[in-house]
């Protein structure tokens, strides 16, 4: 009887997962053609027609990196006149104050300070200094491509375009982990892009996102929203039936925790701001009027957080009782070495396998695309092997701890 | 905001598509290796009715005649690939229990056949006589019973020649039953017949060497080749 049950559930998941990876990839290839003409023919523009621009920079405690982040800005390919960057210091206690004042006299940039409340509180501190057409913010770990705020600002074209987001990749990746990001981060990219395509974004990164003016005005400042007030601001635009887009190669690229401690933290940090923020906005789920974002994209996000438990549960369930029946078989004859057997009739050929196969092949056209969208050199690399092999591993332990906190109600802290 | 609710429908249509190919393939390989097991056990069938044919033609037949191809060699293979079924299916799956079913009287047959050349010819024939007979239980109710399959299993790898003939009790057969009532074999499992003696509870690969002596001649007749071919290949080595 339990056999039946978890195998009728695996089932259904298994048809959800599949039915999300085909719609996605129908999405993608159904749009991408004519996005990649329109996007070929904004390039060239006038630089009269350029809107302007503020980046808003919050640093908390960021000496070491916050320098890299404003030479970054200041590259830009824009004209000057247009752009403006807001740094604010949130409290810092370390040098960040310090080092941040050799552009005391820049004109392109000012200075702010204030006492310590909360990325999102300094970065609506900033907002009362600006008036400019278009508004981003850059967290001072990432820094950006010189051509990034051109390509997203084509985009502003469209007068039903509130908000653009760019395409995140990983800052000189190294090791496992680096390079296990690297490729989650590419794949991102063409989720992303789909999102974009389904009208469904529902987050505006912190590195680089950026939005029309008028959207604060209209929907007001940015919120705590359980320490992922980038998720919440683009909820609350899509709940206001405000267009967000996306420019794949619009790069920024932002330094990714290295040890295994601070990406749990950071992704714990993640997925719980995205259960608080969905339980929310639950209101948007399988409801038509939210399109595609509360009929197929949310639902699925807030499935694959489930899913991915329940694979890893019982993938750790079937670990230990194949342990303890090799234990046995130690215990009562020995350890003994049986050789390989590879007679066909051995072959798994459950339903599921095939299922997976289907599901895996599904996966590499999609790492393949997000390569190409993300320009990498490679259709195919090391850290896609990695990113296949080990994040299946990864996340259940960030999002098993993220749905115990929602739970027994413990917040996260940032760091 | 717009919805394709055409584009979800088409969608669910491929899912399904792919779904149904999924499980269409499994039917077909997993119908595949039923056949696969039904070939093996006409093809043991054949092998047993001519052995048996053989030896009631010749009732003459000189002992040295019968080879070590006198007893199917492929009934433990069988044996592997049915408990894989079973495990696979379930122990309830209809066609596993016929299949299980038909095992069960054709290792009858092989045992009985087996006691025929050992009557007749002694134990020295055949397979030097070594068989286990082994009863088991899927329902629960057996908690030594998978220890006891690692024993036979190691057993039957260790010493080829040893046959290993296994039963599940509770298997509806009559034929079964009768070869239960025969030898007087009770509920107490697992129980394992060694020369007309029935042992009850779990016995180790020890106890089983004590109850077969046979594997311990075959241990020695092993250790005594072995030393031989290391002198061999040390002598060689020298010259």
């Amino acid at each position: 009887m339990m056999h039946l049950v978890s195998e009728s559930i695996t089932y259904i998941i298994l048809f959800f997962a599949l039915y999300v990876e085909v719609f996605f990839l129908i999405t993608y290839f159904e749009f991408r053609e004519a996005d990649f003409v329109k996007n070929a023919t904004g390039q060239g523009r006038n630089t009269s027609k350029f809107p302007s621009v503020s980046i808003i920079v919050p640093v908390w405690n960021e000496e070491t990196t916050v320098l890299k982040t404003i030479f970054s800005l200041l590259k830009l390919n824009y004209p000057k006149d247009k752009l403006s960057i807001f740094i604010v210091d949130d409290g810092s206690i370390d040098d960040t104050w310090r080092i941040i004042q050799r552009f005391s006299r820049n004109k392109q940039i000012k200075l702010l300070r204030k006492e310590n409340g909360g990325k999102y509180t300094a970065l609506n501190y900033a907002l009362e200094f600006i008036n400019s057409d278009l508004v981003g913010c850059l967290d001072a770990d990432s820094f950006v491509h010189p051509e990034a705020l051109k390509r997203i600002v084509t985009k502003f074209d469209d007068n039903e375009i509130m908000a653009v987001t760019p395409s995140v990749k990983i800052f000189e990746p190294r090791g496992l982990l680096g390079l296990i990001q690297k490729a989650e981060y590419i794949f991102g990219i063409f989720l992303r892009k789909v999102f974009s395509y389904l009208n469904a974004l529902y987050i505006t990164p912190g590195p680089f996102s950026i939005f029309r003016r008028s959207v604060f005005d209209k929907i007001g400042g940015y919120r705590h929203a359980h320490n992922t007030e980038d998720m919440e601001i683009a909820m609350r635009m899509q709940k206001n039936n405000m267009k967000i887009g996306n420019v794949h190669n619009a790069f920024i690229y932002t330094i990714a925790p290295t040890s295994l401690v601070t990406l749990y933290k950071q992704r714990l940090r993640w997925v719980y701001g995205f259960i608080k923020n969905a339980i929310d906005y639950r209101s948007m789920f399988f409801r038509p009027q939210y399109g595609n974002l509360g009929m197929v994209v949310l639902p699925a996000a807030g499935f694959s957080v489930l899913s991915t438990i329940y694979f890893f549960g019982s993938m750790i369930f079937s670990w230990i009782n194949s342990l303890i029946l090799m234990i046995k078989e130690i215990s009562t004859v020995g350890l003994s070495f049986k050789g390989f057997n590879f007679d066909f009739f051995y072959f798994n050929t459950d339903i599921i396998v095939f299922i997976s196969f289907v599901a895996i092949l599904g996966t590499f056209l999609i790492i393949v695309t997000s390569r190409g969208l993300a320009e990498e050199k490679n259709k195919f690399g090391f850290d896609s092997i990695l990113f296949l092999m080990f994040y299946t591993m990864l996340a259940p332990i960030w999002m098993t701890k993220a749905i115990y906190n929602v739970v027994f109600a413990q917040k996260t802290k940032w760091r | 905001m717009e919805i394709s609710w055409k584009k979800y429908a088409y969608t669910f249509l491929i899912t399904a598509v792919i779904f149904i190919t999924a499980i269409y393939l499994s039917n077909y390989f997993s119908q595949k290796k039923i056949n696969e097991i039904k070939n093996i056990e006409s093809r043991i069938a054949v092998d047993i009715l001519a052995s048996e044919t053989q030896f009631s033609l010749l009732s003459e037949l000189s002992c040295r005649d019968i080879g070590s191809s006198f007893l199917s060699k492929e009934l433990a293979i069988l044996g592997d690939k049915l408990a894989y079924t079973e495990q696979n299916r379930g122990s309830d799956d209809a066609e596993v229990l016929n299949l299980k079913k038909y095992y069960s009287l054709l290792q009858i047959k092989d045992f009985l056949l087996m006691q025929k050349v050992k009557e007749r010819c002694g134990s020295n024939q055949a397979n030097n006589g070594l068989s286990v007979m082994y009863f088991y239980s899927n329902e629960g109710d057996c908690s030594d019973c998978e220890k006891e399959g690692f024993v036979l299993t190691k057993l039957r790898s260790d010493y080829p020649e040893l046959r290993v003939y296994s039963f599940d009790y509770n298997l509806d057969l009559s034929t079964l039953q009768t070869l239960v009532s025969v030898y007087n074999i009770e509920n107490k499992l697992p129980a394992i017949l060694i020369n007309d003696k029935v042992y009850y509870g779990f016995k180790s690969v020890d106890d089983m060497k004590k109850a077969l002596p046979m594997l311990k001649e075959i241990d020695k007749q092993k250790a005594k080749e072995e030393a031989l071919k290391a002198k061999q290949s040390s002598s060689t080595k020298s010259i």
